[in-house]
């Protein structure tokens, strides 16, 4: 179930003839490669399989589907792919832009706090402002993309690591945001946002669902998947894509060739800072409320499912399926593990467990694209 | 300052001074590259070499003085800028991306597209086709262009650059000779490159420092020290030999310049 419905819609997008061109290694190139080493068809299988960024995560999720699948046969219901798919397409929205930021060879960990920051000035625009929800939204996305040129601004001007960036930048939105909500409406949960004016027309956009079976989609997962699509047409059949590989792989030769490495990089800060924004106004119409508390967002685990889906933190490597599918564990497991009846704790630790795994996986996938024969 | 070529020069630098900091890169350089000449810049390490060919290439502007294209002043801000007006470069890294494939790197910057708006995507057809055709006539055949650029051999990787040099470079082409040693038939591939590219009356710059090597293929010879121009030769003022000598040594080369000062007052 969580298989049909999940996996083969995001894979349609990257995949279609064109091979990735990072994992490419082995992408099609049974002629030359065999020149340079001969093999035999079944090893050159093997190796245009295991190039691929995603395989990890596609091994990794059938692996965790069956486990959970027989611990908590729940999980294989309408229902229990419902709730996985829910779960998977918050975090994959935010995945998929950390994911593409990585590829170029950048991270973002102020994306979640972008997420509760925009949330909040939201509800503080409908709440104690009195603007309509589109508006007020439309604000949020604003200032939410003003955040990302900002980050990406410093990371392009000084060329300080985007790692202390954009660590900063969660730090000051964190305290900012919760600060500023406190000093204007007495508290940081905003309840009760249902009344103001649009708030149906933001429903259908944000908080639609369809029944079936004993389970409810919801539109989130169209999100999910809709952009996953465009983002992974983006990274192999535009210039911008090309631009991102470069950038990520090898940004001497991009600077040298031109390449907007500078446009680039902003735009994909902006991009994790609209799925930040996305993410936090999907929560906000669903509950109708804006909640500071800041552990319910952690940015890491948008960076974790971005590398289980075989993002390389290094860049030059990664697919937007890739990120899909990460996300796609990350929600089984998660899942899984409540359906099962353990103590949510240990999902912290299987999820630890699983980023080594991936991060194991992705060292060995860059020896082998390094083993490519150079000479 | 400016040779009196007998065609006007492509790319005319003037007075042009690049500081890294307080250091100063290049220090008021003026030199003129004429179509269907190949001009050697050369210098030590250190020399400005380097810097010369990011002003050349668009990717460094000038603090000062200014870079003239076709005699009039150009303002590159990017080396796409550069290519746009025909003027391409091949880094002394070849600036390859090794987990693209061989015709994504080819395009790299200036990538051919369909389709309007945000529905404009790669032409990957047109860019395969121009890509094995333009890596054939560097005589580089039997490449996928589909297969990652880690897979070529370093010279293939140099064709790769030079073609695509080549290609984009219809008024200048300039050089930069790769750090790394070479196999003598990559730098013959090189070379023929270079000679080839003069016969279709492109103005070259190699950038080298190997005078045995310039003295072969080269017309003119720029030597550059500390980031000044401390000679402007042509062939027929100096031999392999006594380039090699200028190369060498700073008291040699003020020398010979004065004497060559003397004989062409004009310099």
């Amino acid at each position: 179930m969580v298989w049909t419905l999940g996996a083969p819609v995001p894979e349609e997008a990257p995949l279609p003839s064109s091979p990735p061109p990072g994992p490419g290694t082995a992408g099609r190139l049974p002629g030359s490669r065999a020149a340079a080493a001969p093999r035999g068809p079944g090893r050159r299988l093997l190796d245009r399989t295991l190039a691929r960024p995603s395989t990890a995560a596609w091994i990794g999720l059938v692996a965790v589907t069956v486990f959970f699948g027989v611990q908590a046969p729940d999980l294989l219901t309408a229902a229990g792919a419902a709730g996985v798919l829910d779960t998977a397409a918050l975090l994959g929205i935010g995945a998929l832009a950390v994911g593409l930021l990585l590829i170029a060879g950048h991270i973002d960990l102020s994306i979640g706090m972008v997420a509760v920051s925009s949330a909040l000035a939201t509800g503080l625009l409908v709440g104690e402002a009195g603007w309509g929800i589109w508006p007020a939204l439309a604000a949020s996305l604003a200032g939410a993309l003003l955040v990302g040129l900002l980050n990406g601004w410093l990371v392009v001007r000084t060329g300080l690591p985007s790692f202390l960036v954009t660590l900063a930048a969660h730090l000051v939105l964190q305290g900012t945001a919760l600060a500023l909500t406190r000093a204007i409406a007495g508290r940081t949960v905003l309840q009760g946002l249902g009344d103001a004016p649009g708030w149906s027309s933001a429903r259908a956009a944000f908080d639609s669902s369809v029944q079936w079976g004993d389970g409810t989609f919801r539109i989130s997962i169209v999100w999910w998947l809709g952009l996953t699509a465009c983002a992974g047409w983006a990274l192999w059949r535009t210039r911008l894509g090309n631009a991102v590989f470069a950038i990520g792989g090898a940004r001497r030769a991009a600077r040298e060739l031109g390449v907007p490495v500078q446009r680039t990089t902003l735009t994909l800060f902006c991009g994790t800072a609209a799925a930040g924004w996305l993410v936090g106004t999907l929560g906000l119409v669903r509950i109708t409320t804006a909640d500071g508390d800041p552990s319910l967002m952690p940015a890491i685990e948008f960076l974790v499912a971005a590398v289980i889906g075989g993002c390389l933190l290094t860049g030059g490597y990664g697919s937007a399926v890739g990120t899909a599918v990460g996300a796609l564990l990350y929600g089984v497991a998660r899942f899984g593990v409540t359906l099962a009846g353990w103590d949510p704790l240990w999902f912290q630790a299987f999820l630890g467990v699983l980023l080594l795994v991936a991060l194991l996986a992705n060292g060995i996938v860059r020896t082998r694209l390094r083993a490519v024969p150079l000479s | 300052m400016t040779s009196p070529d007998p065609a006007p020069a492509v790319l005319e630098l003037r007075r042009v001074t690049v500081r890294h900091g307080s250091v100063a890169a290049l220090s008021r350089v003026s030199a003129a590259f004429a179509p269907g000449t190949i001009s050697c810049v050369l210098g030590e390490n250190g020399s400005g070499k380097s810097t010369l060919v990011s002003v050349l290439s668009g990717l460094t502007r000038p603090e000062e003085g200014e870079l003239l294209l076709d005699g009039r002043p150009a303002r590159f801000r990017s080396p796409r800028d550069a290519r746009g007006a025909g003027v391409a470069t091949v880094w002394n890294d070849l600036s390859v991306a090794p987990l693209l494939s061989v015709w994504r790197n080819f395009c790299l910057g200036a990538e051919p597209t369909a389709g309007i708006g945000p529905l404009r995507r790669l032409d990957r057809a047109a860019a395969r086709d121009v890509t094995a055709r333009e890596l054939a006539k560097v005589g580089l055949r039997g490449v996928d262009p589909d297969q990652p650029a880690s897979t070529l051999r370093p010279g293939e990787r140099q064709s790769l650059a030079i073609a695509r040099a080549l290609h984009f470079g219809s008024r200048a082409l300039v050089v930069d000779e790769p750090v790394a040693p070479r196999s003598v038939a990559g730098a013959t591939q090189a070379g023929q490159a270079l000679l080839a590219a003069r016969a279709r009356g492109l103005a070259v710059v190699l950038v080298t420092a190997n005078p045995r090597y310039a003295h072969l293929v080269g017309d003119r010879f720029l030597l550059l020290a500390g980031g000044q121009v401390a000679g402007d030769l042509t062939r027929e003022d100096v031999d392999a030999d006594s380039l090699t000598r200028l190369m060498a040594g700073d008291d040699e080369l003020s020398a010979l310049t004065e004497t060559v000062r003397q004989t062409h007052p004009d310099r």
